[in-house]
């Protein structure tokens, strides 16, 4: 029945403290992958080319609508067929960054086509070549008005490191999992995960909120 | 083996997969609308305890993760006494959570609808419960479709992990053909697909034609 053991909470709050440094740095990494590579997936269908335009459009739209768990395990899985062995760092880290910079790319691709026409116009005006425009004036202005979303994502993929589990990433989950069939107890295990995950992820919502409202006073706007 | 002789041969067991996904999603989607509705009426509310009630509720299921709460569902609430059997736990976790994102959705899509439509039902005398079923919801309704397409497609998403408290779905299907064959790419391309098919030609369609239907009916379209 019920009952709230504070003594094998102290016992195991060690190993979860680790675990939740592990899924910070899995979120962390993943996130880092994502922006770039979803800052490389918006330019790409922003390209003059009508085939990279849509193959690099529908491919967004696929890894958006099909769950992240399916592409942990593909990824995981799939190489090792062909001859390519993924630690299951190195996968989940592919996974959850793949699968995230397609929403970012959506979010990059919202801030840039925000930036007014006049903004390139006059960039051609100047003769800045294509690399420049972009570099110099149009994404300095996209990434104000994408903050917001930027944000939400990396609370999004902090409470997605939870899938990389199944593979085996030592993460939260993994931990509590390990503890709880090791003492045959789930309650605190998997109570403390949920506390902790709060205890995160509501406090970096504000903390996103802030942020945004900091750069856009310093941009003035 | 090629991947048409794969599904040649594993068709029935990936097709009873998709069927309990498909029952998976149907019922979160359903109990995920109602809760919705109901915690987004709370929010609404001006009784500090219902409105705190809701908040709690929107704020603990954002901010964990949905395969924590669906663990803590599973493995920690028959401590409690309630014990949910895993078909019914998995899409109730995933109702409980879809809820909390649909919340806003049905606090923001009733906040947008026009002051004037509140005063006009009180001018022809209308009680609050009429007002809001009559008037207020069927506008809130159209304003909220589009943002709820997406979330029916992370409800979708979302049926994938119940395969890991062993609801035999898709993805519990896929790992188990791939735990017996080694075929990888075969069974995990074939469940992306599946997965692709179900959001892409069912889902996002028939949302498209309920926001057509809805606003026929309103006179709006």
């Amino acid at each position: 029945m019920f009952d709230w053991q504070w003594e094998f909470v102290w016992e195991i709050l060690p190993r979860l403290v680790q675990a939740t440094g592990n899924t910070l740095i899995a979120a962390g990494a993943g996130y880092a992958i994502a922006l770039v590579l979803g800052l490389v997936l918006a330019l790409a269908q922003r390209s003059p080319s009508r085939v990279l335009t849509f193959l690099v459009r529908e491919f967004v739209e696929f890894i958006r609508s099909t769950p992240l768990l399916l592409q942990i395990f593909f990824v995981f899985y799939v190489g090792p067929q062909f001859g390519i062995r993924l630690s299951p760092w190195m996968s989940g880290m592919i996974a959850i960054g793949l699968h995230y910079s397609c929403y970012l790319s959506e979010v990059y691709r919202g801030g840039i086509e925000s930036v007014p026409r006049g903004q390139w116009e006059a960039a051609t005006a100047l003769n800045m070549s294509t690399m420049q425009t972009y570099r110099r004036i149009v994404i300095p202005q996209a990434i104000p008005p994408a903050l917001a979303g930027l944000g939400n994502y990396l609370v999004g993929i902090f409470k997605d490191t939870p899938m990389l589990s199944v593979i085996g990433v030592a993460e939260l989950i993994h931990t509590a999992n390990a503890i709880g069939s090791e003492n045959y107890r789930f309650l605190e295990p998997y109570t403390m995960v949920g506390l902790i995950f709060l205890a995160i992820s509501l406090p970096s919502a504000g903390l996103i909120r802030g942020f945004e409202g900091y750069v856009r006073r310093k941009l003035g706007m | 083996m090629t991947f048409f002789e794969f599904v040649g041969q594993f068709w029935p067991r990936l097709l009873s997969g998709t069927g309990i996904t498909v029952a998976q999603f149907v019922l979160a989607a359903a109990l995920g609308v109602v809760i919705s509705l109901a915690a987004g009426l709370m929010k609404l509310s001006e009784n500090r305890i219902v409105n705190g009630v809701a908040v709690t509720y929107i704020e603990i299921f954002r901010g964990t993760s949905l395969l924590v709460q669906l663990y803590w569902i599973f493995f920690v609430l028959p401590l409690f006494g309630i014990t949910l059997e895993k078909f019914t736990a998995g899409f109730v976790a995933i109702a409980l959570n879809t809820g909390a994102y649909g919340a806003e959705l049905v606090r923001g899509g009733i906040l947008a609808v026009p002051k004037g439509q509140w005063e006009a039902a009180l001018a022809i005398n209308m009680s609050p419960a009429k007002r809001m079923w009559r008037i207020i919801l069927p506008q809130a309704l159209i304003n909220m479709l589009p943002p709820w397409g997406n979330l029916m497609i992370e409800v979708l998403k979302g049926t994938a992990l119940v395969s890991l408290i062993s609801v035999t779905d898709l993805m519990f299907q896929a790992k188990q053909i791939n735990g017996t064959t080694f075929l990888s790419a075969q069974v995990f391309g074939a469940a992306l697909i599946i997965y692709y098919i179900l959001a892409r030609f069912l889902v996002t369609p028939f949302m498209r034609w309920l926001e057509r239907f809805m606003a026929r009916k309103l006179g709006r379209a």
